[in-house]
């Protein structure tokens, strides 16, 4: 190599990656109230004589079970690293904008207002909060244009935490005056992982594959930002553009998978800083480990999340802020700090 | 399209002009200094020709209006080398250097070996090759500015603009910058702009020197007319000697009152 002290992903790192994800997707499907060996799951996979039953719930219940929760975790610590690398801010979470609370308001009126109702064969919740976190995103963006000119940071940010706000407020009003509906809208702000077969699964798999594949060919781009705005600019690179693109391609991913899984937090902010801890700060390295350590702490995480308490279960946002809250403090203490 | 023609340049930040109806010429492998006290705006004369600022006005580099100008097609003609450049730690040398890069990359694209090669070429020129792995924040204050250069060359643009480069440098590593920048200019035919606010290294380097006060030009012209005791105290309102350092310019020293 010519070059010495170029940021590659460390083999050792990806391959550990890839064996958390194996891991965590076995575990997943493993641990339920019903035993099924691991022989029973490998036949299931490769379509030999399994029992009924056991094929019944490894195919409608588990398996899709497990993909949602990397698909899902997997994009949001993709989302949280990108919008980190865009907004140069560390407590950039793919939330900043709005996704969250738009995603919260439009779950709580398809719930209050209209539970139970289905467009074209899909729960109606699904789609509102997609087009609530969509709507949310979009104001503040113009927003933060119309104030500022997109020339500063602060100015989008200010934008969307004021309609981050703004659409708390209705829903909070929503969810208070529909007191029949509070549990159920309370859950679902907290994050579950839907179970009933692959219409979950089906729903977010094109957009996180459109939105992690953006962001990953940004790697670069979200580097060089690193050197502040005027220099980046001094470079030939457009600024707003790379910031447009890849705010839109991460609040698509976080609208889709928010749309079915909730709210879940910390997520997009724990997991991208602990690689930057573990492993290095380049978006080269950053984005596809986040990527890979994202899909399989979720999956623990539900997987705890639905046996602590079975046959109930906790919302995964509480798990991923409980468990994730300590790690993240243990490897911030044992590595360096600086590095954030 | 390596001289540079300023006509009729005004800045203004929050309607206040700090630039006003600027006229300059720079030509092709010349060193000017912008001097001037504290709020001139050199740096805004700088920033308007790397188009970080809007402008009134007319700049050219050749007969290219900048505006007309992409940023990336700029980006290769203009080089800027900020006051204090932002080093985010964790980055190593040559990761930061590949960033100069970027003007010749499309827009999605990855470095190619060319790059890396002409990378690893100038970080041997500068002597930077043995610490290409080193993290940023590992780096003296001398060897920041070096790597910062190395950035700037990296563009391979013809014209270097300079903001204030040897602040927060001691003497030797002033020196050391300068010497840098000069020598690159001379091997490859750079035309060079520089902020500047040690007097005496400013006319030992520049050409010519053009002394802003107040966003205004008041004088532009060979270092030996500009540097004069009266001007400077006139400008700066300072208490200077101009002594002469037989044949190696003038050095500028302040006077205790």
């Amino acid at each position: 190599m010519l070059l010495s002290g170029l940021p590659s992903l460390p083999w050792i790192w990806g391959a550990a990656g890839l064996l958390a994800v194996v891991a965590s997707a076995g575990i997943g499907v493993l641990v339920g109230p019903v035993h099924i060996s691991p022989g029973a799951v490998l036949q299931a996979l490769v379509g030999g004589a399994v029992d009924p039953g056991q094929a019944n719930i490894l195919w409608a219940l588990r398996f899709p079970r497990v993909v949602l929760g990397l698909l899902v975790g997997g994009m949001l610590a993709v989302a949280g690293a990108a919008y980190q690398g865009v907004f140069r801010n560390p407590l950039a979470d793919p939330y900043l904008l709005g996704a969250a609370a738009g995603a919260n308001l439009g779950a709580t009126l398809a719930i209050s207002v209209a539970p139970g109702t289905s467009v074209i064969g899909v729960n109606v919740v699904p789609l509102a909060a997609f087009a609530g976190a969509a709507a949310a995103v979009a104001g503040a963006y113009i927003l933060g244009r119309t104030v500022t000119g997109l020339r500063s940071n602060t100015g989008l940010i200010l934008a969307g935490v004021a309609i981050a706000a703004f659409f708390n407020s209705i829903q909070q009003f929503v969810q208070q005056s529909q007191t029949s509906s509070i549990r159920e809208v309370y859950s679902w702000i907290l994050g579950r992982l839907v179970t009933a077969g692959w219409d979950g699964v089906f729903l977010v798999l094109p957009y996180v594959v459109l939105s992690a594949g953006v962001i990953f060919l940004h790697r670069r781009l979200l580097d060089a930002l690193m050197i502040g705005e005027d220099e980046t600019t001094s470079l030939g690179i457009s600024v707003q553009r790379v910031r447009l693109i890849v705010v839109v391609a991460a609040t698509l991913g976080t609208a889709a998978v928010v749309a079915v899984g909730g709210t879940i937090a910390f997520v997009g902010i724990i997991v991208p800083h602990t690689v930057r801890l573990l492993v290095g700060r380049s978006y080269r390295v950053v984005v596809p480990l986040s990527l890979l350590f994202g899909a399989a702490f979720l999956v623990l995480a539900d997987t705890v999340a639905r046996t602590i308490v079975a046959p109930g279960e906790v919302p995964i946002g509480v798990i991923t802020a409980f468990v994730g809250a300590p790690f993240f403090i243990v490897v911030m203490r044992s590595s360096r700090a600086a590095a954030l | 399209m390596s001289d540079v023609t300023l006509s009729g340049i005004s800045v203004s930040y929050d309607r206040v002009k700090v630039v006003e109806n600027l006229d300059m010429h720079v030509s092709s492998g010349e060193w000017l200094s912008l001097i001037g006290p504290n709020g001139a705006g050199k740096t805004t004369v700088l920033r308007a020709i790397a188009k970080l600022t809007p402008f009134e006005g007319d700049i050219r580099l050749g007969e290219q209006p900048v505006t007309q100008l992409g940023p990336r097609d700029l980006a290769r003609v203009v080089a800027m080398l900020p006051q204090e450049p932002q080093m985010p730690s964790g980055m190593t040398v040559s990761q930061y250097v590949l960033l100069g890069r970027s003007p010749h990359l499309g827009y999605l694209a990855r470095e190619s070996p060319r790059d890396h090669r002409i990378v690893a070429e100038i970080l041997r020129r500068l002597s930077l090759d043995a610490m290409a792995a080193r993290p940023l924040e590992h780096l003296s204050g001398g060897e920041r500015q070096r790597v910062a250069i190395a950035r700037a060359l990296a563009q391979q643009a013809p014209v270097l603009l300079i903001d204030e480069p040897t602040t927060s440098l001691d003497v030797g590593r002033q020196q050391e910058v300068l010497e840098l920048v000069d020598q690159l200019r001379a091997e490859d035919g750079l035309t060079v702009i520089a902020a500047m606010h040690e007097l005496t290294l400013a006319g030992q380097y520049a050409d010519r020197l053009a002394l802003l006060v107040a966003g205004r030009l008041v004088a532009i012209g060979p270092p030996a007319e500009i540097l004069t005791e009266p001007a400077i105290s006139e400008h700066y309102r300072a208490r200077v000697r101009v002594v002469p350092l037989n044949g190696a310019g003038n050095a500028v020293v302040p006077v205790r009152r």
